[in-house]
């Protein structure tokens, strides 16, 4: 990639394709991958009626080109050294804090990590294994799971929206020294961004993205 | 889709705000011209599905920030900001 000066977790960039008649179609992604990483990748959620993520997953192939502006952002980043981490993921919000988790495990830090994580279903979950292995790591992030529409047979995990009492018990009290991330569709946001306030974190620790309509 | 689906924040269009200032503009601090109010770009409530996008203020709703770009050009109204501290 020529000009890519490395990036922080959390980031994310902008993608544009141009049609042969000119026209441009541009979305935001959250990168992935953390920095120490030697390639950076992107997840893109494939919307059925979207008009850019449908191609980048079904029509891209290896060597094509694309413009790609960025890393874009400065606020919803985590650099290891800098305080414990508590994530809450709606749907593919867990993109950038799995970038978090990633530049933590590569960058062996041993700060606490604990991420709520919540999906539709169980095969909506991303980075099932990925997230598995981490978490039975020495050190590893605690990792909990919300299922709010289908559960396998015998989930233990929990079965609602997420509401203050899970976060209690995702996270535990409040750690002055910790920083919450919440990245997800934006009602999901501001429910657990509410909600954390209301527990007593700070609210200049509690940051937040919001992924709408214009992802797809 | 209501209002609530619509809803961004100063994160979603970093891009664009690089764009317009030449440099990270969403950890800048942002001063609102109607209440007062100071916090980050990415903490502004953004509205970026009309043919311009809008800038508001989480505390009170004021519009910060137009801008509308077509082609080549590009419009910035900052009417509502008072004070806009870049860093870095």
């Amino acid at each position: 990639m020529a000009g890519w000066a490395g990036h922080r977790a959390g980031q994310h960039v902008d993608v544009r394709l141009t049609a042969e008649d000119g026209y441009q179609a541009q979305r935001s992604y959250s990168i992935a991958s953390a920095p120490e990483d030697e390639r950076l990748a992107l997840t893109v959620e494939r919307l059925e009626d979207g008009e850019v993520s449908p191609f980048l997953v079904d029509e891209l192939r290896a060597g094509d080109r694309f413009e790609l502006r960025g890393p874009i952002g400065g606020y919803f980043v985590w650099e290891a050294g800098s305080g414990p981490l508590l994530l809450a993921a709606g749907g593919s919000g867990i993109v950038p804090l799995m970038a978090m988790l990633r530049h933590r495990a590569a960058a062996g830090s041993n700060e606490g990590a604990r991420l709520l994580y919540s999906a539709r279903s169980f095969d909506d979950v991303i980075y099932r294994e990925e997230l598995a292995r981490l978490s039975a790591a020495d050190g590893g992030p605690q990792v909990a799971y919300t299922l709010t529409r289908e559960r396998p047979d015998g989930w233990t995990g929990y079965d609602r929206r997420v509401d203050g009492a899970m976060l209690t018990e995702a996270f535990g009290p409040a750690d002055p020294a910790g920083t919450a991330f919440v990245c997800g569709p934006t009602r999901f946001v501001e429910t657990v961004a509410d909600a954390l306030v209301g527990l007593g974190h700070d609210p200049g620790r509690v940051k937040t993205e919001r992924f709408g309509p214009t992802g797809g | 889709m209501d209002d609530g689906d619509l809803r961004l924040d100063g994160n979603a269009v970093g891009g664009l705000l690089g764009d317009v200032f030449g440099r990270e503009t969403t950890t800048a601090r942002g001063t609102c011209g109607s209440c007062g109010a100071v916090g980050e770009v990415a903490t502004l409530v953004v509205y970026a599905h009309a043919p311009g996008t809008v800038l508001r203020c989480p505390a009170c709703g004021a519009v910060l920030l137009r801008i509308v770009r077509d082609g080549e050009r590009l419009w910035l109204d900052a009417r509502g900001l008072r004070c806009l501290e870049l860093r870095g």
